[in-house]
């Protein structure tokens, strides 16, 4: 039995910081993705959201209230909370739905308002709460960022140039992407000027939160064909794995790594086995690869994702930055989209408008930031609390 | 010899029970899993969190006070409450220190006046306390990290 599913349908809100009900973001792109499949919305029969904390009760059962704004009409729903991977957990609900035969067409929605400013933690002295800690001793999230960062300046010789050319490209990219937030092209002289944030990245170099929405319409393989869709892009892959004991990597908000002095126990890097379970069960490596969209909350951080899906050996990613391998027209393109640099974070949303871009990518529609011949394409996020995905989906 | 209380003298911790008061030689207070071995910090554990073992008796222990820097940066702007901010803000450096014996990585401030210019990965540090914040008229200390005194002559 085929483990995988069709895309038939993709949908975004453009990303941007208005202040206004998630709710209206998330069924603005649920309708456009509604109309880009041709369906009607009494089709739909499993809502799957991803939750925003940070909208209260209606953002706590997501799944319920699009179900609800976009008229009840029967379909089963679901509420995925996974941090930054809440939308693909949503589209792994789905597809568990959809391959199991529970039902056949299912929308994958996510949306976010986010606050202006800082993201801090609640008031008191609450020392038992991590994310407390953290904040109390200084130590904010462009912190975690930037001890990654400068750890490939002092063991590979990356460059803050090489960071700063990862906002370029991106910025490139995201240009002329109606959905894009930020659609100004940046040199790298207006990296180099911006200020210091956590040393040794940029104000340019990290990613801002914003509001937006993203949604897709996913199916069984039969339905897409009844619908002569029998073409349709597919989810090959859908990987929502856990860190393993032990995390070899300070991870935001902890202080702290687990001890790896047990016996038998050795330090991993979470954020390389995420990717791994993904092109295990896609059955391909990534040699057949063809775009990416990865997680850049700080541009460095888009050179770690390169050697964690095994686009380069570790080490090596400011070569292919260097040498224009992931912009597009190169070999390899990482962000078409023009990635968070030029969207700025939507938390429930974002790993689903990875999708929606992929998607588009991969039907030949993603005009002015088309990558040519585009035929497997890859996702990567990681986030708080142990979450982290990774989607691949092909022609 | 009201002299001799200023050796013992006690100081407050801005965070209670996460390190000793000894301000020549401070701790980290951790805790070790009776079975495994596994260390944590902070020591507050109810269960082994290794996949392996199942036990739930935990001894308090000091944690090495020296180690490595396995990454370093700075905070340029002065971060958000609860950090209680000076004004003027002077920006701080912060290092994430690799500990040999505990397989593990503590972060924490870097000791005030050193900026991540002067530190470098695998830099030996040690541990030492300095004043965090006042509340109530207490000066309350916390845990940072210090470059070993190799050059402590010049």
């Amino acid at each position: 039995m085929s483990q995988e599913i069709a895309i038939i349908g993709a949908g975004m809100h453009p990303w941007g910081k208005w202040g206004r009900n998630f709710v209206e973001y998330g069924v603005h792109a649920a309708r456009a993705a509604l109309a880009d499949a041709g369906i009607s919305w009494r089709e739909v029969g499993f809502v799957s959201g991803g939750a925003t904390i940070r909208n209260g009760y209606p953002g706590q059962v997501a799944g319920a209230t699009f179900a609800q704004a976009l008229g009840w009409q029967g379909a089963e729903v679901n509420t995925s909370y996974a941090a930054c991977a809440s939308g693909s957990q949503a589209l792994a609900a789905a597809r568990s739905k959809i391959l199991s035969g529970a039902c056949e067409v299912a929308l994958v929605v996510g949306a976010d308002t986010t606050p202006k400013g800082f993201l801090a933690p609640a008031s008191g002295y609450r020392p038992d709460d991590p994310d407390w800690v953290r904040f109390y001793l200084g130590i904010t999230n462009p912190t975690y960022f930037a001890l990654y960062a400068r750890r490939r300046m002092d063991l590979y010789g990356d460059t803050e140039d090489d960071f700063g050319l990862v906002k370029v490209k991106n910025s490139q990219h995201g240009l002329t992407n109606p959905y894009a937030r930020y659609r100004k092209a940046f040199s790298l002289d207006d990296v180099r000027a911006s200020a210091m944030v956590a040393d040794p990245l940029r104000l340019l170099n990290v990613c801002a939160t914003s509001d937006g929405g993203a949604a897709l319409i996913v199916c069984s393989l039969d339905y897409a064909k009844r619908l002569g869709k029998a073409d349709a892009v597919k989810v090959a892959a859908v990987s929502t794995v856990t860190p393993t004991f032990a995390s070899a990597v300070v991870e935001m908000p902890d202080i702290a790594t687990d001890s790896a002095a047990a016996d038998g126990i050795e330090a991993i890097r979470y954020r390389e086995t995420i990717p791994r379970k993904a092109y295990e069960e896609a059955g391909i490596g990534p040699e057949d690869v063809s775009v990416a969209e990865v997680y850049d909350l700080s541009s460095a951080l888009e050179l770690d994702w390169y050697e964690d899906l095994g686009l380069c050996a570790r080490g090596d990613a400011a070569s292919l930055i260097r040498e224009g391998a992931t912009t597009l027209g190169g070999r390899l393109p990482v962000n078409p989209s023009g990635g968070l640099a030029c969207f700025g974070e939507a938390v429930p949303a974002q790993a689903i408008a990875q999708v929606c871009e992929l998607t588009w990518q991969l039907r030949g529609q993603a005009g002015d930031r088309q990558v040519a011949g585009a035929q497997v394409g890859i996702t990567a996020n990681q986030g708080l609390f142990g979450h982290g995905s990774s989607v691949i989906v092909k022609r | 010899m009201s002299e001799a209380k200023d050796h013992s003298q006690e100081i407050a911790p801005a965070i209670e029970g996460w390190y000793t008061l000894d301000r020549e030689q401070p701790h980290l207070v951790g805790a070790r899993c009776d079975d495994c071995g596994t260390y944590y910090f902070p020591k507050t554990v109810s269960f082994c969190r290794n996949p392996d073992c199942d036990s739930e008796q935990f001894a308090e222990t000091l944690l090495s006070r020296t180690g490595t820097i396995w990454s370093y940066t700075d905070a340029s702007y002065a971060p958000p409450a609860p950090f209680p901010a000076q004004d003027p803000f002077e920006p701080f450096a912060i290092a994430a220190v690799e500990l040999a014996k505990e397989k593990m990585i503590v972060m924490g401030q870097v000791a005030t006046g050193i900026g991540p210019s002067q530190l470098h990965i695998g830099d030996p540090v040690e541990l030492i306390l300095e004043p965090h914040e006042r509340t109530e008229g207490d000066l309350r200390w916390v845990w940072k990290w210090r470059p070993c005194a190799t050059e402590a002559a010049s």
